[in-house]
């Protein structure tokens, strides 16, 4: 029974890691970070409802504020880099290079 | 035991005092409106002033204790404990000191009274006067220290000094060459006097480093130790003092002001070492190789200058040869353990030959800074007090009965006889009519004879009274202060006896043969000086050996070649091949190590966020392996 949620966090997870490394369109990425969070969230629930204890719960309603937060920030950081360079690739961006 | 006092530790603080005070005056206001010299020089001659009234009151303080225990101590601050050496800032005044002190503050107040006429318009007269200050301040740290460690910050105060104030005229690059050859020379000598102490420090040290405490153990030391203890401090005095072989910076050291000369001639810096022998003298007395060694490179100097001083045409080089040469004989003095008696002619000297170079400072004032005495000549006519007073100085130099200079030189080459040092009696008796001769030769040449130079003759005029008056009053101290130690009275002899370790003779015939000695040398010297120059003669073309002793045996270029170019190859060798290739490479591969590093990692530094997410998984990933690994 636990194992099927676990199961389908998992495969949510991976798929955001996919996504954010092999997309390179920023909104892709972004989205992607937004799937791995709630991939954690329902691992959170599914955790708490076999213990019987709320703090699964807490702690799920705590990620998920964390993420309205951050989108809020990552749509503005979008909206520079887009001002920027006038484009979304992720390559473009590459300053760090060494 | 000696008595407490709280007011010592003023001495030397009130020049130093005013030294600060002045300097600051003078950095914050010479760019600005300037303050009126007047009011430079009477600040600058307070300080002086108020440590001569002060060591007077010192004077009359031991004056009132019984003499086996006249010394005054103040211990200011502890300045450092480490170990077993525990420093105190203190100071010290027993009879020795307090002779040094009355006339080193009272010739050092009369010199700063003369320089206010001297420097007169001068555009650095505040900072002229700063260093002048902290020049005698100095020096009182020096003489009244109690002990080494205190004398040596005297010592190296008055070291720097003489660079500041030999090169005051800072414009002209011989003059700023002139001080570094000053302090460089200086600086050899001190790297002697620092060893010496450091060894008198590992034998005796540990109970007490004073002059008292080391006085009461001074029986520990062994005999090797203390001659080597006494050479030492000997070459710090041959730097400071300038005798053999570290003579070559004084006569350079004209180069200053003549005022400075003054000072750094009579009341300062040049005695310091003869004072630094008769305070040890309780180690001195005990090495008799040591002294020995000290009055052969006194006499040996004296014998030296006198010849240079023979054949010079600067008036005040003739001057600078004749203070190594008297220099000499104080040496020669302490080295034949007659203590008091060297410190007798650093008394005296002092007068004299502050009021030498004070007369040649007013002839050379008059004549706009001629200092070529074939340039001059009948200015006796033209200058009438500073005629009379060089002339009674001069007759002290020389060493003329009654003037003062005659019983301080007479008691030296007396106790050298007394001592059965028969080779340094006789060649001191050599540089006594040597010393007659090259005196009154200066004499005649400026004042005597036809002008000639008659452009600078008609121009010249006598000083004025803020010149002429310390010439007068010191012209009084080189007549009299000889009958202080009157043979058979002794007044100094017995005043210092409680600070000095020295053996008393006495052999009227003695005395008797070296009173007539030196006054025929005076005789012979003054006859030869007045039949070549005395009705005056046209300037001298030197050959031979005179050419040979006008440039002073080359000794400089000697020196220089031996010495200094050897040095400098040495500094370019370092400088030229070893840095490059020992010293660099290491360091120059060090940086170039990390570069390679660096550039080895530098792929991994992509510049892509998503390459850094794989990174961070990869890594989260491995982390968890190594967690569920150690939770099995």
């Amino acid at each position: 029974m636990i194992h099927n949620f676990l199961f389908l966090s998992v495969i949510l997870f991976c798929l955001g890691i996919v996504g954010v490394i092999a997309r390179r369109n920023v909104f892709t990425v972004f989205m992607s970070i937004e799937l791995m969070l709630n991939a954690a969230n329902l691992a959170f629930v599914a955790f708490s409802r076999i213990h019987e204890s709320m703090d699964g719960h807490v702690l799920a309603m705590m990620v998920m504020a964390v993420a309205a937060a951050e989108a809020a920030l990552a749509l503005a950081v979008v909206i520079l880099l887009h001002k920027h360079k006038g484009k979304l690739d992720t390559n473009v961006f590459s300053l760090l290079k060494g | 035991m000696g008595q407490s006092v709280n007011y010592l530790g003023l001495i030397p603080l009130f020049p130093l005092v005013g030294a600060v005070v002045i300097g600051l005056l003078h950095v914050f206001t010479c760019n600005k409106r300037r303050l009126p010299e007047k009011f430079y020089g009477l600040l600058a001659c307070v300080g002086p002033a108020l440590s001569f009234i002060l060591a007077l009151k010192v004077f009359i303080a031991l004056k009132a204790l019984p003499p086996e225990s006249r010394f005054l101590s103040h211990k200011v601050f502890t300045w450092f404990s480490v170990g077993d050496l525990h420093i105190d800032m203190g100071f010290l005044a027993d009879p020795l000191s307090c002779l040094m002190l009355l006339f080193v503050t009272f010739i050092g107040s009369l010199i700063h009274i003369y320089s206010i006429g001297y420097m007169g318009g001068d555009k650095n007269y505040g900072k002229f006067f700063a260093y002048m200050n902290l020049f005698l301040g100095s020096m009182l740290v020096l003489v009244l220290g109690d002990g080494p460690v205190v004398m040596f910050v005297g010592w190296e105060g008055v070291g720097l000094c003489s660079y500041l104030l030999i090169s005051f005229y800072s414009e002209d690059r011989s003059n700023v060459l002139a001080g570094n050859k000053a302090f460089i020379v200086n600086r050899i000598g001190d790297l002697g006097f620092v060893l010496g102490m450091a060894f008198l420090f590992w034998a005796v040290g540990a109970q007490g480093f004073d002059y008292l405490s080391l006085k009461a153990n001074v029986h520990q030391l062994t005999p090797g130790v203390a001659l080597a203890v006494c050479l030492l401090l000997f070459v710090g005095a041959t730097g400071k003092s300038a005798q053999i072989p570290l003579y070559v910076w004084l006569p350079d050291a004209m180069a200053g002001p003549t005022p400075v000369s003054a000072l750094i001639h009579a009341a300062t810096m040049v005695t310091a070492g003869v004072y630094m022998v008769a305070r040890f003298s309780f180690i001195y007395a005990h090495v008799e190789l040591a002294g020995t060694i000290v009055a052969w490179v006194g006499i040996l100097t004296a014998l030296l200058a006198a010849i240079f001083g023979m054949f010079q045409d600067d008036i005040k080089k003739i001057l600078a040869y004749s203070t190594v040469s008297q220099l000499g004989y104080m040496f020669a003095g302490v080295g034949v353990a007659a203590y008091s008696a060297g410190i007798f002619h650093v008394f005296t000297h002092a007068f004299f030959k502050a009021l030498l170079f004070l007369g040649a400072g007013s002839v050379i004032y008059a004549l706009h800074h001629e200092q070529n005495i074939w340039k001059m000549g009948g200015l006796k006519a033209k200058m009438p007090k500073t005629y009379m007073t060089m002339v009674i100085g001069a007759l002290a130099l020389a060493g003329c009965p009654p003037f003062s200079g005659f019983f301080s030189k007479d008691e030296i080459l007396y106790s050298a006889l007394a001592t059965g040092h028969i080779g340094i009696w006789l060649v001191g008796v050599l540089v006594a009519g040597m010393t007659a001769y090259y005196t009154f030769r200066m004499i005649f040449v400026v004042f005597h004879g036809e002008p000639r130079d008659h452009h600078a003759f008609e121009h010249a005029k006598e000083s004025p009274s803020v010149m002429v008056v310390p010439l007068i009053i010191l012209a009084v101290g080189a007549v009299f202060a000889g009958f202080l130690n009157f043979p058979g009275i002794m007044t100094i002899s017995h005043w210092l006896e409680p600070s000095l370790t020295e053996a008393h003779h006495g052999s009227v015939i003695l005395q008797v043969i070296a009173i007539l000695a030196s006054i025929a040398a005076f005789a012979v010297g003054i006859k030869i000086a007045y039949s070549k120059f005395g009705q005056g003669c046209p300037e001298p073309e030197f050959k031979g050996f005179a050419a040979f002793a006008y440039h002073k045996f080359y000794v400089d270029e000697l020196y220089h070649a031996v010495i200094v170019r050897p040095y400098k190859a040495i500094g370019a060798a370092i400088w030229q091949v070893v840095e490059p290739n020992i010293t660099d490479a290491p360091v120059q591969g060090a940086s170039r190590l990390y570069i390679l590093l660096g550039s080895a990692f530098k792929v991994f530094q992509v510049g892509y966020v998503r390459v850094y997410a794989i990174y961070m998984i990869v890594g989260l990933s491995i982390m968890s392996l190594f967690l569920s690994q150690s939770l099995n």
